[in-house]
Formats: structure tokens, C-alpha cells, sequence
């Protein structure tokens, strides 16, 4: 079922959280909402579920306007940065909540729960209660909880937000395959640029409360529509007046047509890549992005001198000097 | 080593001495007589009639404390709103006025005669002081903030989000209150309602004021027990300060189970 909001606004007191923000989600698609932090994204996601009203705007799930609807007539299935588990009923009890407030047949209720609780690989842990599971075992467990109900949308709230990072990664992961398999339309707010890039068929960005550009990841990481998401999706750095990334650019020994100069100042080791960062002669500061080996083959040591070549690289500056909030 | 013992006959000892051996001493002197005698002390018309009119009215005064606390915790936790720390405020003055005053503003707001509505009710045959309404006011007043103050915190904690989530699972305002928010709270409100029931049993300072003290009609238990002592009747006293001291004993146990209860889920 497809999503579409128009003209979303919101304000709460005399802050401004969301102001003209239109999107539109492909039935089956999995849109990320992506920005800052307080940048109005969860208000936008909020005010899809109709957890909150929205100032002015509509909101359309699969066509019908479902604007002053209230949470539980939408066909949503939400899920929160914190879980929201049901602390008093066991894993089982949270997924079965949905289809018992709906008095559906109890073998029916049975057979979907099990079923889900299989698909969140969960299968074992049926009666613990929410405080005997881990982080990443409750937010599967709301996820169930949620696709019980068989909701027209998803909606996930900083899902993995509270999680460390090796267990985000995991789920990144298994939240793609779910898609696959289940193909709910779904919408994920996140502030984590590589969550949105690896999960997503499309991307949100939103800062300050309005939308920057709407887009596959290849498009808003290829042809960003402002600095801002320039800088956002990925590292960026400015050389001879112009917005590179610095993957793009080269670092040699020996000067190159249209190279410059410059002296290593910092090198960083962040295991596959390494950041190597260069004062240039003319007193600029920027930096190089190098994979696996081509430190060593350089043998670079601090204070030594370089050359920066940009013949390869993308030039943003267009971009960066588009007018932007 | 020695300190942790010092500290642990410190503390042992205040609350013995405090507390422990003076109600072993009540229990011990109401059983000298022996069980039956003791019984018959409180086994009266009168005795009867005060322990009944005491329970009758804590129950009322419980169930529209538990009704209305929840409702002001509910209220307090979920909306700001200005006047919410008059509200505060209002809800934690029984603690710290006297029942006495409580039964002189009850008494001045309600009495026949100089109530500023007594005159009101009277004339439409409802008498307020000297009666069973006055006893279960000053009975609801005196324990108003014990439910409200247990339940409170535990609001919020919990948040809204498990009743957010449960409304986007389809549950409308009856639901979301029976399945998620009231089961959420229930020993918090369970360790209230106890602990009102305690309070209210054991009210003195305001019945004396409001309840008129009359043998067989309006007096209350505790007015009871207190009516052997000053009639030079101590074993009749302890006798009914024993029935008193068991039904605290039993709100106790309930107390530390609801407690270990409580804190499974926590």
C-alpha cells in the first residue's frame, strides 16, 4: 500500500518541527527518513501513524486520507527507538496483542503467533517476559508484535537507535531480508547515513524540519541536492575552491598536472581506510581517503610532502552553491 | 566488622524500642486473660457496631480514593496543565495537616449550623457531621494521598509509548486503560490502596472531630478503644487495640508480598 504526505506541518508551542514536507512512498518500497537529530523526522513519521495531529497537510495511505484518523483505525504497524514492550505479558502475550483485541479464533491467534515469532527468530524465548530478552530480541519481538496485525504500512521509529553497534549491523541486515519476504511498505527514521543506504529502496533527507531532497541512495550520494546532504551522506572536502569526496581524490610523492601541494599534518587508521589529512600550500586544510594498502605503498610518515591530484574526482561545487536553508 | 554490628543494634534497637516491644506489650496484655476474655471485651453491641461502621466506611472512602487517585495520577502524569503543582500540593497537605484541623475544616465547611453548605444539605435531609457521610469524608480525606503518591512515579516511568504502541495495534481508550496502563501499575496501586486502608482504620484526631462519639450510632473504632481507656478499662483497651493490631498485621503480609510482586516486573 502506498504512503503519500502533502504538505505536512507541525509546530509544537512556537518551535517549528516539520514545515512542507511532501513525499511518496511506492507501495512495497522501504523509504528512509533520514536526517540530524530533533530535525522533525520522527514527528513526520508520528504523524503518519497518527500519533500526532498535524497542523496542516493530509496524509494518504494506499489513496484514502487518512489525516484525521485516529492511530488505531490506520493499519499501521508501529515501532518505537525504546521497544514499547508490554512489560507484564511474555513475548508470546506482546506478538498475540493485536489479533485478541480483535477476538480473532484462538487456534488462528496460536498458529500467526508462532509463525512470527519463527520469523523474528524467536521461536524459543515464547515466555520470557520483555526484562529477561536483550535489546535487539525486544525490538524483533515489537517488530512481530506489529506485523501480527497485518498493517497496510510499517513504520519503525529509530528501530536499532538504542542498540551497540555490532548487533545494529546485524539487524540492518535482517530487517532488508524481512522486507523481502514480508514486502510491507515501510518507512524507517534514522539518523545513521549508512543504515538509510543499506536498508532503503529510497531516502528522505530532512534537516530543520523540511525536506532536502527525496531519492535512491545512489542518486542523493551521486547527485546531492544541497551541501547539506552532500556533507550528510557521505565525508566531502574542499580542494581548489571546489566540493570533492575524498575517496576520489589522488595522494602521490611526485607532482602531477593540476596536483597540489601540501604537507601531512594527521593520519588516522580506522582499519580498511585510512584518513590522511594535508595542509596544502596555500594554507587549506583537507583530507584523503585511502583504502587498504595504498598507505604503506606510500610509506607516508607526518610532516612529509605530497601532492593531491583531483583529475578523477567529482566536482560538487554546483551543488554547494545552490541556495540552502 | 564491629562498626556493621554497632550499625545493626543501632538499628535494631531504635525500631524495637520504638515500636517492636511496645506492641508486644499490647498483644501480651490483651492475652493475659486469656483469648475468649479478651474476644468479649470487643464482642459488644457497641464494640461491633464501631468495628462495622469503621469498615463500612474505610471501604467507601478506599474504593473513591482508588477511583479518584488513579484518575489524579493519570491526570498529573500525563498533562501539563497550570495549576498542576496546586493540585501537587493539595493532594500531599493531608500528610502534613493534622486530622484534627482536617476535622475542624471538614466540621466548618459541612455542619448543620455554621457549615458554610451544612445549611444547604440540612434543609434537603442530609446531616453531614455527626454522621456516616462525615465519617467517610474525613475517612477519605486523611488517606487521599497514598494511592496518587504510589501510583504517580509509577506512571511516570512506564511512559506512554506501551499505550501509543497498543493504539497503533488497534486498542481503543477502554482497552489501552484495562490491558496496558492498569496492569502496568497494579502493585503500585495495590501498596496504595493498602496503605490507605491502614491509614483510615487507624484514624483518631479527625473522627473525634466529625463523628460525634455516639455509643452504638457514630462511634468509630478507635473511639471505641480509646472510650475503655478513659473509662479506666485498660484490659477492655487492649483487647480492642489487639482486633486493631491484627487486621495492621494482615495489611502488612500483604504489603511485603505485594512488595517482592512489585518488584519482579520493575
Amino acid at each position: 500500500m502506498s504512503i503519500e504526505v502533502t504538505s505536512l506541518a507541525k509546530s509544537f508551542g512556537s518551535s517549528v518541527a516539520v514545515e512542507d514536507v511532501s513525499f511518496e512512498v511506492p507501495a512495497g518500497s522501504l523509504m528512509a527518513l533520514l536526517g540530524p537529530s530533533g530535525g522533525g523526522k520522527s514527528t513526520v513519521l508520528r504523524m503518519i501513524a497518527g500519533l500526532e495531529v498535524p497542523d496542516a497537510g493530509t496524509v494518504r495511505i494506499d489513496g484514502e486520507d487518512v489525516t484525521r484518523l485516529p492511530a488505531r483505525s490506520r493499519g499501521i504497524g508501529f515501532c518505537f527507538q525504546h521497544y514499547a514492550p508490554f512489560r507484564h505479558m511474555t513475548a508470546w502475550e506482546n506478538v498475540a496483542f493485536g489479533l485478541k483485541i480483535r477476538h480473532r479464533p484462538k487456534a488462528e491467534i496460536a498458529a500467526r503467533v508462532a509463525e512470527l515469532l519463527e520469523l523474528v527468530r524467536l521461536s524459543g524465548f515464547a515466555d520470557r517476559y520483555p526484562s529477561q530478552l536483550s535489546g535487539g530480541q525486544r525490538q524483533r519481538m515489537a517488530l512481530a508484535r506489529a506485523l501480527a496485525v497485518e498493517p497496510r504500512v510499517l513504520l519503525l521509529d529509530e528501530p536499532f537507535g538504542a542498540l551497540d553497534a555490532q548487533v545494529r549491523k546485524e539487524l540492518r541486515t535482517w530487517l532488508r531480508e524481512l522486507h523481502e519476504k514480508v514486502a510491507v511498505t515501510t518507512v524507517l527514521v534514522t539518523h545513521d547515513q549508512e543504515e538509510a543506504m543499506e536498508v532503503a529502496d529510497q531516502i528522505a533527507v530532512i534537516r530543520e524540519g523540511r525536506l532536502e531532497q527525496v531519492g535512491t541512495p545512489a542518486e542523493c550520494y551521486d547527485h546531492p541536492a544541497s551541501e547539506f546532504v552532500l556533507t550528510f551522506l557521505g565525508p566531502a572536502t574542499r580542494i581548489n575552491g571546489a566540493w570533492v569526496r575524498p575517496h576520489d581524490l589522488a595522494l602521490s610523492l611526485e607532482d602531477r598536472p593540476g596536483a597540489r601541494r601540501g604537507t601531512v599534518e594527521r593520519i588516522v587508521r580506522l582499519g580498511f581506510e585510512t584518513r590522511v589529512e594535508v595542509v596544502l600550500d596555500d594554507g587549506t586544510d583537507t583530507w584523503v581517503q585511502l583504502a587498504g594498502r595504498a598507505l604503506d605503498e606510500l610509506a607516508l610518515s607526518l610532516g612529509a610532502r605530497v601532492y593531491v591530484s583531483m583529475e578523477h574526482a567529482r566536482d560538487f561545487s554546483a551543488v554547494a552553491s545552490s541556495p540552502t536553508v | 566488622m564491629i562498626s556493621r554490628w554497632l550499625l545493626r543494634a543501632f538499628g535494631f534497637g531504635y525500631v524495637g524500642f520504638l515500636v517492636g516491644i511496645p506492641v508486644v506489650a499490647v498483644v501480651w496484655r490483651a492475652l493475659a486473660p486469656g483469648f475468649s476474655s479478651a474476644w468479649h471485651s470487643v464482642d459488644t453491641p457497641a464494640g461491633i457496631h464501631a468495628l462495622e461502621l469503621t469498615l463500612e466506611s474505610a471501604a467507601i472512602a478506599v474504593v473513591l480514593n482508588t477511583l479518584f487517585g488513579v484518575g489524579v495520577a493519570l491526570i498529573l502524569a500525563r498533562h501539563r496543565f497550570p495549576g498542576a503543582s496546586v493540585v501537587e500540593m493539595l493532594v500531599d497537605l493531608p500528610l502534613s495537616l493534622s486530622p484534627v484541623v482536617v476535622g475542624l475544616a471538614l466540621t466548618l465547611f459541612y455542619s448543620s449550623r455554621q457549615g458554610w453548605i451544612g445549611g444547604w444539605l440540612t434543609a434537603r435531609g442530609i446531616e453531614v457531621i455527626f454522621a456516616f457521610p462525615g465519617i467517610v469524608l474525613a475517612s477519605a480525606f486523611v488517606s487521599l494521598p497514598y494511592v496518587v503518591r504510589e501510583v504517580l512515579p509509577v506512571l511516570q516511568e512506564l511512559g506512554t509509548d506501551s499505550e501509543r504502541a497498543a493504539e497503533t495495534l488497534g486498542a481503543g481508550p477502554f482497552t489501552v486503560f484495562f490491558r496496558i496502563t492498569l496492569p502496568a501499575i497494579r502493585w503500585g496501586l495495590a501498596y496504595g490502596v493498602l496503605l490507605t486502608t491502614a491509614r483510615i482504620l487507624g484514624e483518631f484526631g479527625a473522627m473525634s472531630v466529625v463523628s460525634g462519639n455516639i455509643v452504638g450510632q457514630t462511634q468509630t473504632f478507635t473511639q471505641f478503644v480509646s472510650a475503655y481507656f478513659t473509662n479506666y478499662d485498660p484490659a477492655g483497651a487492649y483487647a480492642g487495640a489487639l482486633v486493631l493490631g491484627l487486621i495492621s498485621m494482615f495489611i502488612l503480609a500483604a504489603l511485603s508480598v505485594t512488595r517482592s510482586r512489585g518488584e519482579r516486573f520493575s
